[in-house]
């Protein structure tokens, strides 16, 4: 498959959106992705610093975040000074200090502050392993960020950041309906 | 007694509504949802939920309390664990820094702390720490005496008669929790968690802390909860989960056949049914816990006790049933509350 | 290490022994045992109290006609009312030394002479001030206090003229509760319990799901399985200003442990020798020395006196 445009990959999500968040977003190259990352990264490195004290010797380790329903999983390290995201294949299951894992929406709630992550582990709807210090250390981090830690990650998408979210909130209806439909 | 801060027209009180706020952003939410006090601490062993990546620094402390005042909210500040000897000077330099910066009042319960609070800063107000355990009107009355103590956290030991039994009896508000995650061993006598993993809930300011939580879970996803070395429980696939808390844990014993929950189950308190009969029974402030919780806890939860204490202040019918999916094991108590045969 | 100050004590009977052999106990630590204080009374259960009552009398006579000094410990919880009317009727007979083992206890001591027991929480040198400050003479410190602590607070005690005491050997006491845990295991409360924690004269042992020995529940209360042994410390503890050694009571033979103890005390044999004796008593349970050494409680660090 040729390696998409951004505009193209922003109707190709939108498009694909009835078929769910994994149909979606197994067709999308790790290498496209990683610049999104990149930004990430960056961009809460410079808007909340203040969250790297708050991860206090925690900051340098891997955490592997493991949203069940996609075919990649991440490894994000939260340095001060460079923070890294990145995105493997499953199969690739990188080394990590740390993992969560859970479904993406659920993973994408807890961050923007609308999930409780104790709740979800109560459900065993998200999982933990690992150095447990540095998840909670990372949990607690991650939601001192206010109603901003969502918009910051979604503003990374630059250009995409209006087509991202409106994916986002398609995905929840979709979740929403398959939940009510059980 | 002091503290009654406006009635509803039916003869309730209106009780003040404490919330927890591990981070900045929890206390902003909290006093946004409706809340008229929150409870917080630095990020040291000076407080009993000293947990990685929580709690505030000084600074973060004064935007607090400025943010919440400017809402007409009050911050209470806990310093409520156990100094030991040799290291009380950072407890000493928390009651200060406390004092400088304005906080409504201190929740203490070391009399070390309470005494070194109560003579150097006589106007800062003192709240007793439910983790003095003071569960009897003799000794509420002993800190009052000694400390000048203006509000007791009484213990989830007790039923909402015997709460009014002792406030019939005592100089000072009480402060009583309704809502959250509750250990069965009496608070501040507890040292299950240092015999298991070296860190002392009195002296360190943590239960079951993370660096010795362990979660195995197998190829047919049972999971396993481990404290240091000690097994602490087992869920089978689809079983809902708690913490692996000592208190909270799945044991054998010679008087039963299988393993069963010799403390207590992984249940949480919520008191919403007992409500009016708290606000009648001379609560001055309802409790919620949580401070290790997140944001979207403190708003589901805060806000529905916002509108239930409101509700009942207009006579209107409460409806709080939301809330049992934020409880530990989805399952909920009114433990000694309502009856003594919880005992 | 001032061993001619050094006392060894024996702390109260935390179990609901038999009233018989509770009574013949002491006896006997009256007649054998190289202790100079015991502490009397029922510091676990307000329920258990009566069945005691009819031996008081002779106890204390019998302990003091052995030159024991006789201290009575209060409630560790005080929360019903026949709980806060046992402290009460304690506190203020005016004949017996009492030992302050909760807040309402302190309540009615003010002014008064008294030791305070190891269910308060005694971790700081200005809690002592405040406490000395009221009468407090003796402290028995909370189990969980590392070395370092206990040497801090012995250096602030010289100024008080207070005495500090230590737990030596027995099993640890963890937690109290308002639930009887006793009652729990055999389908029962608190109200209806029918004393089945007579069955268990040193408590009900509770296993992880993988078998392994883990806690004792007595009651409200809940122990180790292991019993401390500080028997290698007590040269150190000595050196640190500590100078009163508490043993705790258990089914095993108390006038030995306390011998050994003693024998140890004096120099009349080493640490290890007393250890070597404790390890004859075949104890079901290991020794455990982790709190003093700021390690997990159950955990036995090789002392360094071996």
């Amino acid at each position: 498959m040729p390696a998409p445009t951004e505009v193209n990959f922003a109707s190709e999500f939108a498009a694909r959106l009835v078929d769910g968040p994994r149909r979606l977003l197994i067709s999308i190259p790790l290498a496209f992705m990683q610049p999104v990352l990149d930004r990430v990264a960056t961009h809460v490195a410079k808007s909340r610093p203040e969250m790297f004290a708050r991860l206090g010797p925690h900051a340098g380790k891997r955490f592997l975040i493991d949203p069940i329903d996609l075919p990649f999983v991440f490894i994000l390290v939260p340095t001060a000074a460079k923070p890294c995201l990145s995105a493997y294949r499953r199969d690739e299951y990188p080394q990590h200090d740390a993992g969560i894992a859970g479904t993406f929406l659920d993973l994408y709630d807890m961050i923007s502050g609308t999930a409780d992550g104790d709740a979800l582990f109560f459900t065993r709807d998200l999982r933990v392993c690992g150095d447990t210090e540095a998840v909670v250390a990372l949990r607690n981090a991650l939601d001192d960020f206010g109603n901003s830690a969502a918009d910051t990650v979604l503003s990374a998408f630059g250009p995409l950041s209006g087509p991202a979210a409106l994916a986002i909130s398609a995905l929840r209806a979709v979740r929403g309906n398959r939940r009510h439909g059980r | 007694m002091a503290g009654e801060i406006g009635s509803g027209a039916n003869g309730y009180l209106r009780p003040e509504l404490v919330c927890p706020a591990g981070t900045p952003a929890a206390l902003r939410t909290a006093v946004d949802a409706g809340a008229d006090a929150v409870y917080c601490g630095f990020q040291n062993e000076t407080n009993a939920r000293n947990f990685p990546g929580l709690n505030f620094t000084l600074a973060e402390l004064e935007a607090a309390v400025g943010h919440a005042h400017a809402r007409k909210a009050k911050v209470l500040l806990a310093i409520n664990t156990f100094p030991p000897a040799g290291r009380f000077n950072l407890w000493r330099e928390a009651i200060d820094a406390a004092a400088r910066i304005g906080v409504d009042a201190v929740i203490v319960a070391d009399m070390g702390v309470a005494n070194y609070a109560a003579r150097t800063f006589p106007e800062l107000r003192l709240h007793l720490s439910v983790q003095a355990g003071a569960s009897s009107p003799e000794a509420i009355r002993f800190y009052c005496q000694e400390f000048g103590v203006k509000r007791v956290v009484l213990p989830r030991m007790l039923t909402v008669g015997e709460i009014a039994a002792i406030h019939q009896q005592i100089p000072c508000e009480i402060e009583a929790f309704v809502f959250g995650n509750i250990g069965m061993m009496a608070e501040g006598r507890c040292s299950l968690t240092n015999y298991a993993t070296g860190i002392s809930t009195n002296m360190d300011g943590v239960c079951s802390p993370a660096a010795d939580v362990h979660y195995e879970e197998d190829a047919e996803r049972n999971l396993t909860t481990r404290l240091g070395r000690f097994v602490i429980d087992r869920f089978t696939r689809g079983e809902n989960a708690g913490y692996p808390t000592i208190c909270k844990g799945r044991y054998r014993c010679d008087a039963r056949t299988g393993a069963y929950y010799a403390f207590e189950e992984p249940v949480s308190l919520n008191l919403s049914a007992l409500l009016p009969d708290l606000m009648r029974a001379g609560v001055t402030a309802l409790k919620i816990e949580g401070r290790q919780r997140s944001r979207a806890y403190v708003q589901a939860v805060v806000s529905a006790f916002r509108r239930a204490v409101d509700d009942i202040l207009a006579n209107r019918e409460p409806a709080l049933a939301e809330l049992v999916a934020l409880t530990e094991g989805r399952r909920e108590t009114e433990g000694a509350f309502r009856s003594k045969a919880w005992r | 290490m001032r061993d001619d100050a050094a006392e060894l004590t024996l702390g109260p009977v935390w179990f609901n022994w038999k009233p018989a052999d509770w009574r013949d106990f002491y006896f006997r630590i009256a007649d054998e045992a190289p202790v100079s204080t015991v502490y009397l009374g029922e510091v676990i259960c307000s329920k258990r109290a009566p069945l005691f009552e009819p031996h008081y009398e002779a106890v204390t006579e019998r302990l003091r006609a052995a030159n024991k000094k006789v201290v009575f410990s209060t409630l560790a919880e005080v929360m019903l009312k026949h709980d806060r009317q046992m402290v009460d009727s304690v506190c203020t007979a005016d004949d017996v030394p009492v030992e302050a083992n909760d807040a309402s206890a302190l309540f009615y001591l003010q002014g008064r002479p008294h030791h305070v027991g190891p269910f308060m929480n005694l971790y700081n040198e200005e809690t002592f001030a405040v406490l000395a400050q009221r009468g407090a003479q003796n402290f028995c410190l909370p189990a969980e206090l590392p070395a370092p602590a206990i040497r801090a607070l012995c250096e602030a005690t010289q100024a008080l003229d207070a005495t500090i005491e230590v737990q030596v050997f027995g099993r640890l006491s963890l937690a109290l509760s308002a639930r009887c845990y006793h009652a729990r295991a055999h389908g029962r409360t608190k109200d209806s319990c029918q004393f089945v924690c007579e069955n268990d004269p040193d408590g009900l042992e509770l296993r992880t799901l993988d078998g392994s020995p883990f806690l004792i529940v007595n009651g409200i209360q809940t122990l180790s399985q292991d019993y401390l042994n500080l028997i290698g410390e007590l040269p150190e503890l000595g050196a640190l200003g500590v100078s009163r050694f508490r043993l705790s009571p258990h089914t095993c033979d108390m006038v030995r442990v306390a011998s050994s103890f003693r024998a140890v005390l004096d120099r009349h044999i080493t640490a290890e020798e007393g250890t070597d004796q404790l390890e004859a008593l075949n104890l079901s349970a290991p020794f455990s020395n982790g709190f003093y050494h700021g390690k997990p409680g159950y955990s036995w660090i090789a002392s360094v006196a071996r």
